[in-house]
């Protein structure tokens, strides 16, 4: 029965996608459509306490009073939804709700959505990481294409994949430290498991849910709303769970990851919201 | 019924194709060419062994497929350094193994933590390394390279080097958009197809032929009488875990050797569960005799010296059965010595029996070996 029914679904899954790219022709853009759509700016910016994050040159403290600068950092934004104000959720379409934020790449950090509904919204959930859906398709599968393609583009640069126990990094954070314990100096934070393809492991899917503080995002036709995004990378040290970049200078492949994975969850908030 | 109403699901999806198209019918598809079409290869599987784990009706073997395949397969353009292929750690003459290493070393002399192991059989295979990570052929490829004292390379940038041949001046002239032409019908060079075809000519790698084949074909003379005595020693005391004509169950097993230095985890480094702690997959025995060093450290140089390990009799040392608390009950048998029992005569009728899987046939074929572009240390 669960069968029959999946392909049913399969079905008209497939036949209304290829509808929807079959009747895609410009000569009909003009035709009657009555959903109405706009666009919506999600704009990343990675701070370390109250300051713009800066690779390399600066060197902060921890609140486990330890040194330590960012040479490298890298974190996907997937499954993207916008709030109502009624509480009702706006689904951003899949194709179009996956991104690899990099520090050093300041393009990446400016994320655009379009195709999304006219109205007022309150707030945002997305989840950090790349979903355990998109991580166990085939890679050769249109869904594993664009920036979640592991053999090209900024995914396969950035090394963000575990090519020998597949999965996606979703979090990765290098610097050096003079705490670290690692020859050269340096820490590793690389943060993946999405809760395993065929036995049950870790999972450090986090999902994040941000309000819009005092402010609602409009979306019409014609007014873009730019969300900006803070991240506060010292909360991936310190809060809720004060790490040591002492005792743990390279967290990779342990159950302790997921550590990283509840601060990090927390780092985000939103600071403004501008109309355009 | 269940079929029935597939059939019409995927009706009902090529009808509303053919409205939602409707419009649109007048300008019909261009029609391929049929000529550059590449050349089917049909691959059989031996009676007796299982049914194959990889799908080859998403990736049809072809004779072109194969031979781009073995190409990669063989050239050092894989790695950073130009110079590591994958036939520099799986050597033909070894069984697709290291030849003479317990740990392969990639660039720059790097060495890496675990046994090659060899490359035969894949077809077969559930998972892929000693630890079972990959459960794709087609994902194999990326982990050697990509590993940072493997080849050290980016896929991406293996994609880009490929597109730029033929080298003009290069000792060896290798054109890969001709190539990738025959097998996939256009120049059009990725990964998707890089691994695909690496995977063609994996899938061809079988291995077979070995006296023991021809013993089970109905040749009772192939084997002599100790290794026939091996081979039923063998199915009483070790086929338990090392089963079937693949002469592994594919499972994950920790067989008693002591942690290494590096306290290698094995099969939990994936899992993360404590139950898989120092598990690793059972290896296949198919050419064993040719595949030393054994264990995924390669810690064992002799198959007299694996065999000791297993029979735990060493006279006057201590107890080579590691006890933790993952130990293979298999080899923990209560009111019993850890380990299997074996008379000397055992072990040596077993080890005659294991040298009967050497496949000379497999080491020789032409059709897997390097076509003159390999590197080998």
């Amino acid at each position: 029965m669960m069968k029959r029914t999946f392909s049913w679904l399969l079905a008209w899954a497939f036949a209304s996608g290829v509808l929807m790219v079959s009747c895609a022709f410009p000569d009909e853009d003009d035709d009657t459509d009555p959903i109405e759509t706009g666009t919506i700016q999600l704009q990343f910016d990675n701070i370390v306490g109250d300051k713009d994050l800066q690779l390399d040159s600066t060197r902060y403290i921890n609140a486990a009073g330890e040194d330590f600068t960012v040479s490298k950092l890298n974190y996907y934004i997937s499954n993207i939804k916008l709030v109502r104000m009624d509480g009702s959720i706006f689904t951003v379409p899949q194709d179009s709700s996956y991104f690899l934020i990099r520090e050093a790449n300041q393009e990446s950090q400016n994320l655009t959505i379009r195709n999304v509904l006219t109205g007022e919204y309150a707030g945002i959930e997305f989840v950090v990481g790349v979903d355990s859906v998109r991580s166990v398709m085939e890679p050769d599968s249109p869904g594993r294409k664009g920036i979640l393609d592991i053999y090209s583009g900024p995914t396969n640069e950035e090394a963000m994949y575990w090519d020998w126990n597949p999965g996606y990094i979703f979090m990765k954070l290098e610097g050096s430290s003079d705490s670290s314990t690692t020859a050269n100096g340096k820490y590793y934070y690389h943060i993946g498991f999405f809760g395993g393809r065929t036995e049950r492991t870790l999972n450090n899917l986090r999902t994040v849910k941000l309000t819009f503080p005092g402010q609602k995002a409009i979306v019409t036709t014609s007014i873009v709303s730019k969300v900006f995004i803070q991240a506060d990378i010292q909360k991936i040290f310190n809060s809720p769970n004060q790490l040591s970049i002492k005792k743990s200078s390279s967290l990779m492949f342990t159950d302790s990851t997921k550590y990283v994975a509840d601060n990090y969850a927390g780092m985000f908030h939103v600071k403004e919201i501008k109309m355009q | 019924m269940r079929k029935v109403k597939d059939i019409l699901a995927i009706t009902a999806a090529l009808l509303a194709l053919s409205v939602s198209c409707s419009k649109k019918t007048d300008n019909p598809e261009p029609v391929p060419p049929s000529d550059n079409k590449p050349t089917p290869l049909e691959w059989t599987k031996p009676s007796y062994f299982p049914d194959p784990v990889y799908d080859l009706s998403k990736n049809p073997l072809t004779v072109e497929g194969v031979e781009l395949g073995k190409f990669l397969f063989y050239d050092g353009i894989l790695s950073r350094t130009d110079n590591i292929g994958c036939g520099t750690c799986h050597q033909q003459q070894a069984a697709f193994t290291h030849h003479g290493h317990d740990l392969s070393h990639g660039v720059d002399d790097k060495i890496g933590t675990r046994n090659a192991p060899s490359v035969q059989n894949m077809a077969w295979n559930t998972s892929f390394f000693w630890d079972g990570g990959v459960h794709d052929m087609d994902m194999v490829p990326p982990v050697p390279i990509q590993n940072k004292v493997e080849m050290d390379e980016r896929v991406g940038n293996v994609i880009e080097k490929l597109k730029k041949t033929p080298v003009a001046g290069a000792a060896k002239q290798v054109d890969y958009p001709k190539m990738f032409k025959a097998a996939f019908g256009s120049d059009s060079i990725t990964a998707d197809r890089m691994m695909q075809a690496l995977s063609q000519f994996m899938m061809t790698m079988v291995s077979a032929t070995s006296r023991y084949d021809y013993f089970l074909r109905g040749d009772a003379s192939a084997l002599t009488t100790q290794e026939k005595d091996g081979l039923s020693i063998f199915k009483q005391k070790c086929a338990s875990c090392h089963a079937g004509e693949l002469f592994t169950d594919q499972k994950f097993r920790n067989n008693g050797i002591a942690p290494n230095r590096i306290n290698d985890q094995g099969r939990y480094d994936i899992t993360l569960n404590a139950d898989d702690r120092l598990k690793f997959k059972v290896p296949s025995l198919r050419n064993v005799g040719l595949t030393a060093p054994y264990m995924h450290d390669g810690r064992f140089t002799t198959l007299e010296q694996v065999l000791d390990h297993y029979a735990n009799d060493k006279p006057g040392s201590k107890d080579s059965i590691y006890v933790s608390p993952t130990l293979d009950p298999l080899l923990n048998v209560a009111g019993q010595k850890r380990g299997i029992s074996l008379t000397a005569a055992e072990k040596q009728s077993i080890i005659a029996f294991l040298k009967t899987l050497n496949d000379d046939d497999f080491i020789k074929d032409k059709r897997f070996s390097d076509p003159g572009i390999g590197t080998s240390f």
